[in-house]
């Protein structure tokens, strides 16, 4: 192929190498390379497991079925690791699609270790304010929240028994897609009221939070599907991101020689007045 | 007065939810958090005139078999259909058996997902299209990128673990420094849009009127 | 024998003396909370090992009778006490009894403590004094432009380029198309958003060019359709205003970029503009705005999502040159003004920056620490 023709080639052969290369190892399952957790993932995955037994955990799934592949896999992991632990599961979501997701979480690790909802874990559902909601929450959880998603009085609830605000809370575990999400707590409520603070978020978003995480205000910081199969390995419970990983491998690859023949089509292209 | 009303509302809740940040008195601080929880029920009470909105924009186009009136016609029943879901099953709409659960699960969630998969073809595409080394500058960001781009998988680590570190150390140093940059310049940036508009100096929003 | 709890003994009981207490007990400090809104008081101490597998926490006002607040895990070294009985003014003293009873594990009787409400949060002075140097910058800057000081500023490309781009809109007879971001109302992107927009409207009256502006948030099609009618009105184009310009499509994030997409690949805007908030469809919409062979504008302060429009886009305002654009388009003193203030904020946070990692380094974190903000 001559490089200037290099340079007029349609996007969808482009399109269709990206999905092939995604779809084959999903569909033939082979694999490249094993995943080394990164001190970032580290830092999440020692955060829970420092806290002692039976502490009460606020899980704040910040995300919608978007970024499902990216924000999924760490929310299902980080409710194994609290739940292995016997944390008490304080559940939220200030995305409005946000809550069926997280009950889909709770129940499935629920049923898993045997917690029941009420007792052990509450979806409190979402709220509409974003910013305003982390606020109200200082003053008072149950007036922010005084049903759960099914509708049950707070003050019905074992598991809320006692909660007030984020005093009662160990630990804030953040999986976020975007607004509202990890800097808009790290605003709200680190800074405010010093809760220790985790969170998993978009790979594209990760960079965003770094500056946090060397202040010390996140203990820890998943990435996109890589941090979150970087966690996955740590738990020692391989599932959805470590199965993509490979997939992204070679995405990444493509994309990088993607560069290269994007340039090399560029110089091949004859400049202008010249025969 | 229909132009010194908005601003003297902007100007005196927006200097009293700037002195409520710093003050934690009672006195300031319980109609601070009234005005939160007035601004979240404001916010809600928005989504009846955008409803209102979208119906009579769709609903217009297709009784005037506008182009692609036929879409027009999928939203409506889509927005409509939804809704009748939803009321009919009541407070129960959030169980796992329940009919909205069925279709956010089956139409909803994997077309959302969808869309944000796209990018990694836009990407793929972009990457081809647009990232010309022209320069000192771009030659060294595309070096950036490469280092990045495969350190951040774990196919880096099994090249050599030399690349996640490096990756680590771009991200963390050169990265950091640059964004804390760019991010102080956008808070200021931030400040002198906030303060423009609490003391009414930008006369182009809000007032229904012309600028100076 | 039945056995009594003491918990049962002390909620049954008032007990007009304190809990016994050997000679030796350790202390326990009790303060007022500080920088918060009253009732609330502050209890440290450190108890010796070996520790009790819990507390009860027993209060009293002076010259009154102990009563248990709360019990604790015995491996608490600190407690805030807000329970709803506690009242601003009244001192208190407090006593931490050892369970299960054991009067060598008990606590002196504290200090008396009396709860009050503070009038500043200490914790956040670092920022009051960053917004009220902000403050007294500005007011001298807009004192200035009063008395008819001018500055210039450097030409930012991208917004010399908006005219142009509605400009070649107008001659290739097709539209302009605005897309605010997604974000709501309360977000000051959107609202600078809105700003540039009375801009733009002003330029596609006075052009006669079509305008159309996809919204995503209801709040903010009510916002965007009176600054649109506004810049209509502004230029004498009234007549030229339609209500269909403005349009809210959905509020969820990726309905409205394939809404938006459609709109770009149907309609062929000569010009888009994107300027407002954006997280992941900003290169979904820049892709496919290239496509159709327009012209984009892009501007954010969501660093995350510049290097997409730097790469997509024709041109890209970062950060704070999307602040300011509002101010340069307008060329208006008092507007500058404000500029003005916030680069010479920015060039005494660069000094302060500089001297505080100086200073760091020669082992004086002093001035590091004061601007932590926890």
């Amino acid at each position: 192929m001559r490089l200037e023709s290099l340079a007029r080639l349609d996007r969808r052969w482009i399109f269709l190498a990206v999905g092939l290369l995604v779809m084959l190892p999903l569909g033939f399952g082979f694999h490249i390379a094993p995943v080394e957790p990164s001190p970032r993932a580290r830092g999440f995955f020692d955060a829970i497991e420092k806290l002692p037994e039976g502490s009460t955990v606020l899980l704040a799934g910040d995300y919608d079925p978007s970024t499902i592949a990216e924000n999924y896999p760490m929310h299902l992991a980080a409710a194994r690791h609290l739940m292995r632990r016997n944390m008490k599961i304080i559940a939220l979501a200030l995305y409005p699609a946000g809550p069926p997701l997280t009950d889909q979480v709770l129940h499935l690790v629920g049923a898993e270790f045997g917690k029941q909802e009420g007792i052990d874990y509450v979806n409190l559902g979402y709220k509409t304010g974003n910013e305003l909601v982390m606020s109200s929450m200082g003053s008072s959880i149950p007036r922010t929240f005084p049903v759960d998603r099914r509708g049950i009085a707070v003050s019905e609830i074992p598991v809320m028994k006692g909660i007030h605000n984020y005093e009662q809370f160990s630990l804030l575990v953040n999986v976020s897609a975007g607004f509202p999400g990890t800097k808009e707590w790290v605003q709200q409520v680190v800074s405010r009221y010093h809760l220790p603070m985790v969170a998993g978020v978009t790979a594209v978003s990760a960079p965003e939070y770094y500056p946090y995480l060397q202040t010390g205000q996140l203990e820890g910081l998943l990435g996109g599907m890589a941090g979150a199969a970087e966690y996955e390995a740590l738990i020692q419970r391989p599932a959805l991101a470590m199965r993509g990983m490979d997939a992204q491998s070679l995405a990444h690859l493509f994309i990088a020689f993607m560069i290269i023949l994007g340039n090399l089509a560029f110089l091949g292209k004859k400049p202008a007045g010249r025969a | 007065m229909k132009r010194e009303i908005p601003i003297l509302i902007t100007l005196v809740t927006g200097l009293f939810c700037l002195i409520g940040f710093f003050v934690p008195h009672p006195y300031v601080r319980l109609l601070y958090d009234d005005i939160q929880q007035w601004v979240i029920v404001i916010v809600g009470a928005t989504y009846v005139l955008g409803v209102a909105n979208l119906l009579r924009i769709n609903l217009t186009q297709v009784s005037q078999k506008a182009p692609d009136w036929p879409y027009k016609l999928v939203l409506l029943a889509g927005l409509i259909g939804m809704m009748a879901i939803g009321f009919s099953e009541g407070s129960h709409y959030s169980d796992d058996a329940s009919k909205f659960q069925w279709v956010y699960n089956r139409v909803y969630s994997p077309m959302s997902a969808t869309m944000f998969a796209l990018l990694a073809f836009f990407i793929a595409s972009a990457a081809f299209r647009a990232f010309r080394i022209r320069s000192f500058e771009a030659l060294l960001l595309a070096i950036a990128a490469f280092i990045l781009m495969v350190g951040r998988v774990p196919i880096g680590n099994a090249i050599h673990p030399v690349i996640p570190a490096a990756a680590d150390w771009l991200m963390e140093v050169p990265q950091n420094a640059a964004k804390r940059g760019i991010l102080i310049g956008a808070a200021l940036g931030v400040m002198a849009t906030g303060i423009r508009l609490i003391l009414g100096m930008e006369k182009t929003y809000g007032s229904g009127e012309g600028s100076s | 024998m039945p056995r009594f709890s003491l918990r049962w003994l002390v909620a049954s009981l008032a007990v007009p003396f304190a809990f016994p207490a050997l000679a030796d007990a350790f202390p326990l400090q009790a303060n007022d909370t500080p920088n918060d809104g009253g009732k609330s008081v502050s209890l440290t101490w450190s108890a010796p090992d070996p520790k009790p597998a819990q507390w009860i926490l027993v209060r009293r006002e002076r010259g009154g009778a102990f009563a248990p607040v709360a019990t604790l895990d015995g491996n608490l070294s600190r407690y805030t006490d807000e329970s709803g009985t506690i009242a601003d003014g009244t001192a208190y003293e407090y006593q931490l009894v050892a369970q299960p009873a054991d009067p060598a594990r008990n606590s002196e009787v504290s200090g008396a403590a009396t709860p009050s409400p503070d009038w500043l949060d200490a914790t956040k002075s670092n920022v009051l004094v960053v917004t009220l140097l902000f403050f007294i910058v500005l007011f001298f800057t807009i004192n200035q432009a009063h008395r008819g000081k001018r500055w210039t500023f450097r030409k930012i490309p991208g917004l010399v380029a908006i005219e142009e781009a509605i400009g070649r809109a107008t001659e290739m007879g097709k539209g302009v198309l605005y897309i605010p971001g997604i974000q709501d109302i309360d977000d000051i992107q959107t609202i600078a958003s809105m700003i540039l927009l009375a801009q733009v409207s002003r330029l596609t009256a006075k052009y006669e060019t079509k305008l159309s502006v996809p919204t995503n948030s209801p709040a903010v099609y009510t916002v965007a359709d009176e600054v649109v009618k506004s810049g209509y009105q502004d230029v004498g184009r009234a007549d030229a205003y339609q209500p269909d310009m403005v349009r809210y499509l959905t509020s969820e994030q990726f309905a409205y970029v394939a809404a938006v997409n459609g709109m770009m690949l149907r309609e062929r805007p000569a010009a888009t503009l994107l300027l407002g908030a954006f997280f992941a469809e900003s290169l979904l919409l820049a892709e496919t705005g290239h496509s159709i062979g327009a012209i984009q504008i892009a501007g954010t302060a969501n660093v995350h999502q510049m290097p997409f429009f730097v790469v997509a886009c024709d041109y890209t305002l970062i950060g704070e040159e999307y602040y300011a654009a509002s101010a340069l388009l307008s060329n208006d003193p008092l507007l500058l003004g404000s500029l003005k203030a916030a680069d010479t904020v920015k060039f005494v946070l660069i000094v302060v920056i500089a001297l505080g990692c100086i200073l760091s380094t020669m082992g004086n974190p002093t001035l590091g620490a004061w601007f932590s903000t926890q």
